[in-house]
């Protein structure tokens, strides 16, 4: 028997079939990617902004525009990547044997699931690169290494919510966690995460919970990228802290597809 | 008013239905009597569903006459489909809904009352054995289940007249017998069925009568009986040929059966006795690899009427 | 096996079965049924809308200065966009239940087939999928509406015609989405109802006055139903009710009234071919 080729190797021989999946079907997400980011900057950033501005009492000490930019950049990441890893995932998983046919060949499981972090990681680069385009034509980026460094910062933070999404996609036989998920967790999340006002707002319990989501940690980092205001030691921290919930939601993700796969 | 009890369920004359510049029907004549077991016969693609769906009353006639228990579908959908059952092709079973939910709630659609629909749904849970699922979903039934399920379901309202398109396609064997025999145990009652199939087993196990459809038109009509005494013969004799040797074995065979047909991996020669026409075969020094003699079927009647087999 | 014993299962019937009066009602049986096993879905729906107003009432509203309303009174940033929150909500479930589930009970689920192999016709169909609807939009929109007044956000005995406003927007988008739904073939084609309410949501005069934009951009604006809707509430919770009013319901009456229609006779040609 012949030695069983690498993980990337593995991942590379998906590529075709995320190629054609990816070319019917990024003019959608070119809507919601670009069109309604540039909507929310105009009505938000510039219209209730003006006000903000012009009202002398904001302690945010920068425009309200650049102030929410690096948030709608972050939640919008963070969206995007939970809106890929439920309902795609579990259609396939429940409806459509698509990954039980792919292990039917030399790939195994954790070569299944590799594809997809790799062909969702392409396109929260891709999504995150369009919205900071977005944001640069509003001028809210202070410098170029600073948007990449927000464009990264928030493919991580997709990840983070992406990877234990997965596990979840995989466990689950009707969709109804979806709708709490979402309900629950997703929107409470971006209203609530320092997008759009410091959590400094909020009672000081309700603050503490806000550190431990991964988003907040997502909205403070792409800030300081965006706005130059840098400081490492936190900015680090914030990527540590991502890179755990990758780490662990990739775990969990790996045994939730076993548990579902192997059991045809 | 006709007599209630002989006067024709289903009565058409020169239906037609068309789908923009394509004729699915082209002027068909029926007349379904009550308590008949009623078939239409034919290849995917002969106007059978569209057919059945014009008489389930959601499918707009495009010209002609069709009556269903006297009233005109084009005003009185509503009362022709109260008192029918339809079992589509596809299952349609409410995925949301329990097992025993989806016959109470069918039931509700009907205007029938909470408690009648809950008795409805156990007994016909209990009829098509699937009781014990009652409060499962949908999705974990199999095929066979389902079917017998979507039936279970047509028959909610108490129907006087039930449609079923295609009852038993994409079933495996033993779960279209356990189909058929609760078919059967229907017929026996006294229910009216009309049905389409392009299984000849099916239309022999479960018909009175039917029809032969082809290309839209009846090709042919009268009970399974007797379209294969008026279309074939009593026995059929299969011969296989190695390849390629079809042509040169049908020419010597010329003549030695009332009928032959020339199919690409068999020859079948038509005759009242099979056994007679292999005889003959050998004597004329046609060595096939393998033989067989069966009586006919509503396949060789098909054939002979429309030159194709049921399958094609 | 046993010879076939005649049950009363298979009861030859001959009376005609009585027609179903209110047809409607017994579609929105079907959706009682299968939401009596997702409460928890149907509770936290009403969640979305009081997180909007929190978020922006305990966070947001610190940072911006007080609006004055069309009469000239100061009005707290959490007392102004409180209507508009309500109408926008009423907006979107309504939408949401007409496109995405009309859409899947049509073209997957094949429901509407079903339905109308008994005695139900389209219009019962319509009708029952846009009651169902407006019942749990006013469920929700009454809940936010109580929320308001404990909230203290409301300053006038004309709120408590907040809610049927709320209804009436609901029954507005419900009517028009629905009938949109009729036409849409795919998936992709959802990308336009969000390309379309987004901008509604962040433009109709919901999060900032209407004087904030320019003369002709203005009437745009006001052209849209959302601002109908968000106008109209608005008046209603701050007591700033005038003329223009009449107008809104008008318009928001009209509208459902048509889509209604649209989508009843759409339904009737896609389904009874």
């Amino acid at each position: 028997m012949s030695t069983q080729p690498g993980s990337l190797e593995m991942v590379a021989r998906q590529w075709d079939y995320f190629r054609t999946l990816f070319r019917r079907t990024w003019r959608g997400s070119i809507v919601s990617n670009t069109v309604l980011p540039v909507f929310f900057l105009l009505a938000m950033g510039l219209g209730l902004g003006g006000y903000i501005d012009d009202g002398g009492s904001s302690t945010i000490g920068i425009s309200y525009l650049a102030f929410i930019a690096p948030g709608m950049l972050a939640t919008n990441a963070m969206t995007m990547a939970v809106g890929e890893s439920t309902y795609p995932i579990w259609v396939s998983f429940k409806w459509e044997p698509v990954y039980s046919a792919r292990i039917a060949t030399p790939l195994r499981i954790v070569d299944v699931l590799n594809g997809l972090v790799a062909f969702l990681l392409v396109r929260l680069v891709l999504t995150c690169a369009v919205m900071m385009a977005v944001l640069v034509a509003f001028g809210t980026v202070s410098s170029v290494a600073g948007g990449v460094g927000a464009v990264l910062m928030c493919t991580l933070l997709g990840l983070a919510y992406a990877l234990p999404v997965f596990a979840l996609s995989a466990s689950i036989d009707d969709d109804t966690p979806f709708a709490l998920l979402f309900r629950l967790g997703i929107i409470p999340m971006t209203l609530f995460s320092g997008a759009f006002f410091p959590v400094s707002q909020m009672p000081e319990a309700l603050q503490w919970v806000a550190y431990l989501t991964p988003i907040w940690h997502g909205v403070e980092s792409a800030r300081m990228c965006t706005t130059g205001v840098v400081a490492w030691l936190p900015l680090a921290g914030h990527a540590g802290y991502l890179a755990v919930w990758v780490v662990a939601g990739w775990l969990l993700a790996r045994r939730q597809f076993t548990a579902r796969l192997a059991d045809g | 008013m006709p007599d209630p009890t002989t006067a024709p369920l289903v009565r058409a004359r020169a239906l037609t239905k068309s789908y923009g510049d394509f004729q699915a029907v082209r002027g068909i004549d029926i007349d379904v009597a009550p308590g008949e077991a009623f078939g239409f016969l034919g290849p995917n693609g002969a106007g059978k569903s569209s057919t059945m769906r014009m008489v389930a009353a959601v499918s707009p006639v495009t010209s002609g006459e069709l009556r269903i228990l006297g009233l005109d579908p084009a005003t009185d959908g509503p009362q022709i489909r109260a008192q029918i059952g339809v079992c589509p092709q596809e299952d349609t079973l409410d995925t949301e809904l329990t097992v025993r939910e989806n016959l109470v709630v069918y039931g509700r659609y009907f205007g029938m009352s909470r408690q009648r629909c809950r008795q409805r749904a156990d007994e016909l849970l209990e009829f098509v054995h699937l009781a014990d699922k009652a409060g499962g979903k949908i999705t974990a039934l199999s095929g066979g289940m389902k079917r017998r399920l979507t039936i279970a379901r047509s028959l909610v309202n108490e129907p006087r007249l039930l449609l079923l398109d295609e009852p038993t396609t994409g079933l495996d064997p033993q779960a279209r017998h356990v189909v058929w025999d609760q078919l059967y145990r229907l017929k026996q009652t006294g229910v009216t069925i009309v049905l389409t199939t392009h299984y000849m087993d099916e239309a022999e196990q479960l018909c009175d009568r039917l029809v032969v459809m082809d290309q839209g038109a009846i090709a042919a009509e009268g009970s399974p009986r007797t379209l294969i005494e008026a279309y074939s013969t009593r026995e059929v004799a299969e011969i296989r040929m190695g390849v390629g040797d079809n042509a040169v074995a049908a020419d010597k065979a010329e003549g030695l059966a009332e009928r032959m047909e020339v199919l690409p991996d068999r020859i079948l020669l038509y005759a009242d006795s099979g056994d007679a026409v292999l005889e003959a075969v050998h004597a004329r020094g046609i060595r096939p690899q393998s033989t067989l003699v069966r009586r006919s079927t509503l396949e060789d009647v098909f054939l002979r009427l429309t030159g194709r087999s049921l399958g094609e | 096996m046993t010879p076939p014993t005649p049950t009363p299962i298979l009861g030859l019937r001959l009376t005609p079965m009585p027609l179903v009066r209110g047809g409607w009602t017994r579609v929105i049986e079907r959706t009682f049924v299968v939401y009596r096993k997702a409460w928890l879905v149907f509770l936290t729906g009403m969640l979305e809308p009081l997180f909007y107003l929190l978020s922006i009432g305990v966070g947001l509203a610190a940072l911006v200065p007080a609006f004055t309303l069309s009469d000239g009174t100061p009005i707290g940033y959490t007392a102004f966009i409180a209507p508009a929150m309500l109408a926008a909500s009423a907006m979107n479930g309504a939408i949401f239940d007409s496109t995405y589930g009309v859409f899947f009970r049509l073209k997957y689920q094949k429901l509407y087939d079903v339905m109308l192999a008994t005695p139900l016709r389209p219009r019962d169909i319509a009708v029952g999928e846009i009651v169902w609807s407006l019942g749990r939009g006013t469920v929700y929109s009454a809940a936010f509406v109580l929320i308001m007044v404990a909230m203290d956000l409301t300053s006038s005995w004309w709120t408590w015609l907040a809610l049927p406003a709320a209804m009436l927007i609901g029954f507005a988008f419900a009517g028009m989405a629905m009938a949109l739904t009729t036409f849409m073939r795919s998936w992709q084609d959802f990308e336009f109802v969000q390309l379309a309410i987004m901008p509604m949501f962040l433009f109709s005069a919901t999060f900032y006055p209407l004087a904030t934009y320019p003369e002709g951009l203005r009437l745009v604006v006001q052209a849209t139903p959302l601002y109908q809707g968000v106008a109209l509430e608005r008046a209603l919770t701050t007591g700033t009710v005038g003329v223009e009013a009449v107008g809104h319901v008008a318009y928001l009456v009209v509208m459902g009234v048509v889509g209604l229609r649209i989508a009843a006779h759409r339904i009737d040609t896609l389904l009874l071919r």
